[in-house]
């Protein structure tokens, strides 16, 4: 039987961790000589897309609301299955160990790394917020993975799958009342660049070039934790220990100097540039660039040169 | 409102994480343990339920002895009464279930986790326990409103918020949000002192077979040094974002 791979509805479209979910079940499925299954939430738009990362079917359903009856769909809709991957999106993670937790399957949450080797099962995950690194090994015939996004990538395929709907009964036990997601901004998450901000911005109102920079470069906005704390930033916005852990290409930070705590959180981005007034934060151990200097006089500057090489490509 | 908080006893923020010799598992020597962050969220969070409408606190952690001190610290803050079930965790299953049996034996309304603990950070024990017992579940919960026998519920999701609504009793994945950071509280001596004679019960675990077997820890690859450039060299940054970085 297939490896499956579980593929979750964002506001009616399908995202880029869906695609990444398929890509990792179709590395997946190569290894063990098997073919993909795409269960997908049945209002997530152009699922024929999925194909390209590998889908080799696709089967649609109407979803439960909450993680539980969506994780009985997919349970029931997987019998059989040589594995599961769902990617780790914070509905991805409601769902993942209602699944394991279901039908006794090994679950490995925070995976970093494609399958190591298949018989059995074993892959790297993040532990201790990214001051470690766990190899896992999975036993028993149902193996689940559940991976970071922007861990192991998007990889396009060629092939057609074919289309068909599912139908499984999911309970729910939780009724939906109001769901507001901010469109035109990219989720933290899944972000290729971060632009993150601290203390060294003196206050709130001077988010404007923070804004501005991270409009340039497409990125996603974050913030220290003391910033959170004092109100300045939303907490959705907290990159750290205690709040969202980031992985993208790109993490600049500004005016932070680089608790360990903050470490933790963002020293799996792939590279790192911190600007801070003081030589010595000890954020520049951890960066790759770094720039001594005044933010304000360093970011509109970066803006600019930005600017002009987006221009100029 | 009988509430069951569960604590997990963890490395500090700011401990530096090394492993034993053959890479098997956390070398604690040196190591501060605390309260679980995400937990403390949710003790605190627990104290303004109670404070506002009465009821009990109990605090639950699955570990060996060495976790007691995290759960007189949890008494101390204000829980009532604490329960360890005796076993070393090995993986979520596992403590999920002696969770399970442990909620099924004693009534609770409501059972408040931290989204994650920060050593494994796993984020599987509450949605686990909650599909094991068909509560509802809300994870990333930063909002959490009681009335009677319903609670409403406000989550953080990808790029934004959900609000559910559910009957009692539910499991929680806290976070901060669910209460402030400044309200976290710090024992006092009165605390400290009422702590000691507060009850701390010992249950010994229900077997289960272990379907994850962990393999070993390494620390991450350090980064090579920095390569610092000049404040009014900006043009260079971005060359080497581009050439050299391939980040842009």
């Amino acid at each position: 039987m297939s490896v499956f791979v579980y593929v979750e509805d964002w506001n009616g479209a399908l995202k880029k961790a869906s695609f990444e979910a398929v890509s990792y079940a179709k590395t997946w499925a190569d290894m063990l000589g098997e073919s993909v299954v795409a269960l997908v939430s049945g209002a997530a738009g152009e699922v024929s897309s999925l194909a390209t990362y590998g889908a080799d079917e696709i089967r649609t359903f109407t979803p439960a609301v909450s993680g539980f009856g969506v994780a009985e769909q997919v349970k029931s809709l997987s019998e059989g299955a040589k594995g599961l991957v769902i990617a780790g999106t914070n509905f991805g993670k409601t769902v993942a160990p209602a699944v394991a937790a279901l039908g006794e399957g090994a679950l490995s949450t925070n995976t970093i790394s494609a399958p190591l080797q298949t018989a059995p099962l074993q892959v790297k995950r993040g532990a201790f917020s990214s001051k470690g690194i766990e190899t896992i090994t999975l036993e028993g015939a149902f193996p689940i993975i559940c991976f970071t996004p922007n861990s192991i990538g998007i990889q396009e395929r060629s092939g057609a799958g074919t289309i068909s709907s599912a139908s499984a009964e999911g309970a729910d036990l939780l009724e939906l009342a109001e769901k507001s997601v901010t469109t035109g901004k990219i989720a933290l998450p899944e972000a290729d660049v971060v632009v993150s901000a601290g203390r060294g911005l003196k206050g709130p109102e001077n988010w404007g070039m923070v804004e501005e920079l991270a409009d340039v470069l497409g990125a996603a906005t974050a913030c220290s934790k003391p910033v959170s704390d004092i109100g300045w930033r939303p907490h959705s916005e907290h990159v750290g220990q205690t709040g969202i852990q980031v992985n993208p290409n790109l993490y600049i930070a500004i005016g932070i100097s680089g608790a360990i705590q903050h470490l933790a959180g963002v020293s799996a981005s792939k590279t790192i540039v911190v600007v801070n007034t003081d030589a010595e934060a000890p954020f520049f151990k951890a960066a790759d660039y770094g720039i001594v200097g005044d933010a304000f006089e360093v970011v509109p500057r970066l803006v600019d040169a930005l600017r002009a090489f987006k221009a100029a490509q | 409102m009988d509430i069951l908080v569960c604590i997990s006893h963890v490395p500090d923020t700011t401990a530096k994480i090394n492993f034993s010799a053959d890479g098997s598992s956390l070398d604690p020597s040196g190591v501060q343990f605390v309260i679980n962050p995400y937990d403390e969220f949710g003790l605190t969070k627990a104290l303004h339920i109670k404070e506002a409408q009465g009821g009990t606190i109990t605090v639950l952690n699955v570990g060996g002895p060495e976790t007691e001190p995290t759960l007189r610290k949890a008494l101390a803050i204000g829980a009532d009464k604490a329960v360890r079930i005796n076993a070393t965790p090995t993986d979520a299953i596992t403590v999920a279930q002696n969770i399970k049996n442990h909620i099924s034996a004693n009534a609770y309304d409501l059972i408040i986790c931290g989204q994650e603990s920060i050593d494994y950070n796993g984020q599987q024990v509450p949605a686990m326990v909650a599909a094991m017992l068909r509560y509802p579940f809300v994870n990333a919960c930063v909002g959490l409103e009681l009335d009677g026998t319903s609670a409403s519920t406000k989550a953080e999701i990808d790029g934004g918020h959900a609000s559910y609504k559910n009957a009692l009793p539910m499991i929680i994945g806290g976070k901060k949000g669910l209460v402030e950071e400044k309200d976290l509280r710090i024992p006092n001596m009165r605390g400290i002192m009422s702590a000691r004679s507060k009850p701390l019960g010992v249950e010994e675990p229900t077997s289960g077979a272990a379907p994850t077997v962990s393999a070993t820890f390494e620390k991450p690859a350090g980064k090579a040094a920095v390569k610092m450039v000049e404040p009014d060299q900006i043009d260079e940054l971005v060359r080497l974002l581009n050439e050299e970085a391939k980040a842009i």
